[in-house]
């Protein structure tokens, strides 16, 4: 359907409320930060007006670098193991009866409604050496003492794959639900065995949704700041942990505002070239 | 045995039967047409015939070998679709080559063959193209090329023809009959289209309630109807309740009518006549006499609506022998007894 464009100014009316909401809630708080970040620290937890390029210049070194570095790759992991999970899984799910995607599409909202808190602990309760799962292992004789699994890279990461795993299949659900079924069937009469037909027919033809999500998994984990404290030791922060750090406990906001404007500014340059990148390959 | 054979194949979901006890042989090489309404179970028998869905009982057997629990990717057939499922994420060239690739055919055997199989459905040059800038003639054949690229042993249409416009149908019905003849395949088509099914097919297999009523060839299906309901399914007809009495006599309509035989210890059958068999002439002339109602000139037919005892019966002729008739003229209906088919009640 096209429309004809907006003529009068009253025509753009009813976006002027989303406009205001936008601007006052978005765009303001994020300028404000931006001019934070040039702002000049004085000791007491104050900041005056300024413009310099100190808190820039000390975010420059191999400590922040490593922070980054890591911080990137904990986010892209996360956003992998979620899709490596939930494809499959959404695959099977909308081919179940509808009752029974109702069902684990209840539970699945009910994980979002947790907050990060909750998660954090319950997951550090579940890793503990006193009331953890590998208590279950040894009762079942696969382990032979219960140990702690926790603090590790391996519990942030399960942590923040839990929290991110619902917001990944209902992204994923309606794209997959109006995947043609004929397509996977039509595959198997032409010589694809089911597992076949779902790695040449069904991921390909989700390539842009799958990239999308991967790009919504990689910022939301980027976003993460409790999980890593909880779960994870020092080296497992990430740059999120750290600028809570600078604006909560050390007070400095304006280095804490200069390391969210660095991290804005990777993050839109990583989503950036990910577009790119998928452009070019349909292109070819 | 070469070629498909059903044994009492059976599909229940639950307790609804879709398809009951059916029973039917397919010749190498021989092109049937699955006809029905919808709901009548052809299109699931095409699924189990692929074995998407299994048999609750029965057997399906191929070249005489028993493929009721092969799984459908070792069936070596080409099925098309309703909806075509061409892959959006591959060209039309991918597309045809996508059976080869999965089954490791080296890369060089995959062009040679794609080549020939898109020059084979006039569509030469396209390989490149993505199927979404496909019209839908040439999506169609497409499909069709993807189905045959590995030579299969059968070849299963799903209502293969019913997205496109009636002209485009009309062709590719013969485009089709024409490219089975050529490669000798045996092949099986669900349709409800009757046109479809007489102009394809060596043998229409006519289906309602899960159960096949008439399986023989076009003509046979046309001129021998098995029952009212395949009379009625294939084309158009007149069918006339006929009654005869003890000594033998016969009555259509009331009428009594000279000539035409129920069988020995009928007392009630249907008559179907086709409209193209009914004959006007002057009243008292003919077997029965009646009223005209309608005449409906379409140029190259003309189809007179008649009435006998409250039944509309319709005589179609052509302009050379047209019938002399207006509206609320008596006639005279000329019934031929070797045309018309007694059917039981």
């Amino acid at each position: 359907m096209r429309r004809e464009a907006p003529q009068k100014l009253s025509d753009y009316g009813p976006l002027f409320f989303p406009a205001m909401m936008l601007i006052v809630f978005f765009v303001v708080p994020f300028a404000t930060m931006i001019a934070v970040s040039f702002f000049q620290r004085q000791q007491g937890g104050f900041y005056v007006p300024a413009f310099e390029f100190a808190n820039y210049e000390r975010f420059l070194s191999l400590f922040f670098a490593n922070v980054l570095g890591f911080s990137l790759m904990l986010a892209v992991t996360v956003a992998i193991c979620c899709i490596v999970l939930a494809v499959p899984f959404t695959y099977l799910l909308t081919r179940m009866k509808r009752k029974v995607q109702i069902v684990w599409l209840v539970a699945l909202l009910s994980v979002l409604s947790l907050s990060e808190v909750i998660i954090g602990f319950a997951w550090s309760t579940l890793f503990s050496r006193t009331a953890g799962i590998t208590n279950l292992l040894v009762m079942a004789g696969i382990m032979s003492e219960a140990k702690a699994l926790l603090p590790s890279f391996g519990a942030v990461l399960t942590g923040m794959v839990y929290q991110a795993f619902p917001y990944t299949v209902l992204v994923l659900y309606p794209a997959l639900v109006r995947l043609d079924p004929t397509l996977t069937e039509a595959a198997r009469t032409l010589g694809a065995s089911p597992i076949k037909a779902f790695f040449t027919v069904v991921i390909p033809a989700l390539r842009n949704t799958i990239t999308a999500t991967l790009i919504m998994v990689f910022i939301f984990a980027l976003g993460s700041y409790l999980l890593p404290q909880l779960l994870g030791r020092p080296q497992h922060w990430t740059l999120s942990v750290l600028i809570t750090d600078q604006a909560i406990y050390q007070s400095n906001m304006p280095f804490a505002a200069a390391m969210a404007v660095f991290l804005v500014l990777v993050t839109l340059g990583l989503v950036a070239l990910t577009v790119l990148a998928g452009r070019k390959g349909e292109a070819a | 045995m070469s070629g498909l054979a059903l044994n009492n194949v059976t599909k229940e979901f639950g307790t609804f039967t879709a398809v009951n006890n059916v029973e039917l042989t397919v010749p190498h090489g021989t092109f049937v047409c699955m006809l029905g309404p919808s709901g009548c179970g052809k299109t699931t028998l095409l699924r189990m015939i692929a074995g998407l869905d299994l048999p609750t009982g029965g057997t399906i057997q191929l070249d005489g070998e028993d493929i009721t629990h092969v799984p459908t990717h070792k069936r070596n057939l080409g099925m098309v679709f309703q909806s075509l499922a061409l892959f959006p994420h591959l060209t039309v060239g991918e597309n045809i080559a996508y059976p080869l690739r999965i089954r490791g055919a080296p890369k060089e055997d995959q062009k040679k063959r794609v080549d020939e199989l898109l020059s084979m459905i006039h569509l030469g040059g396209y390989s490149d193209r993505p199927v979404s800038k496909l019209s839908g003639g040439q999506r169609q054949r497409v499909a069709i090329a993807r189905a045959l690229a590995i030579s299969p042993k059968l070849f299963l249409l799903d209502e293969p023809l019913s997205a496109l416009d009636a002209k485009l149908r009309e062709a590719m019905q013969v485009e089709l009959r024409q490219l089975q003849q050529q490669l000798g395949i045996t092949t099986i088509v669900v349709t409800h289209d009757q046109r479809e099914a007489m102009t394809m097919a060596d043998t229409v297999v006519v289906m309602k309630g899960g159960e096949i009523r008439q399986a023989a060839s076009p003509i046979e299906i046309y001129r021998r109807p098995a029952d009212t309901f395949v009379a009625d399914f294939i084309g158009s007809t007149n069918l006339l309740e006929a009654e005869a009495d003890s000594t033998g006599g016969v009555a259509v309509l009331g009428q009594p009518v000279s000539g035409v035989s129920l069988g020995a210890g009928v007392r009630k059958a249907t008559l179907s006549i086709r409209p193209e068999d009914v004959h006007l002439t002057a009243p008292g002339n003919g077997a029965l006499s009646g009223t005209v109602t309608f005449v409906r000139d379409l140029g190259g037919t003309i189809e007179t609506f008649v009435d006998i005892a409250g039944r509309q019966i319709v005589a179609v002729s052509t302009p050379r022998a047209r019938p002399d008739v207006t509206v609320g003229q008596p006639v005279g209906l000329v019934l031929l007894p070797d045309v018309c088919v007694v059917l039981a009640k």
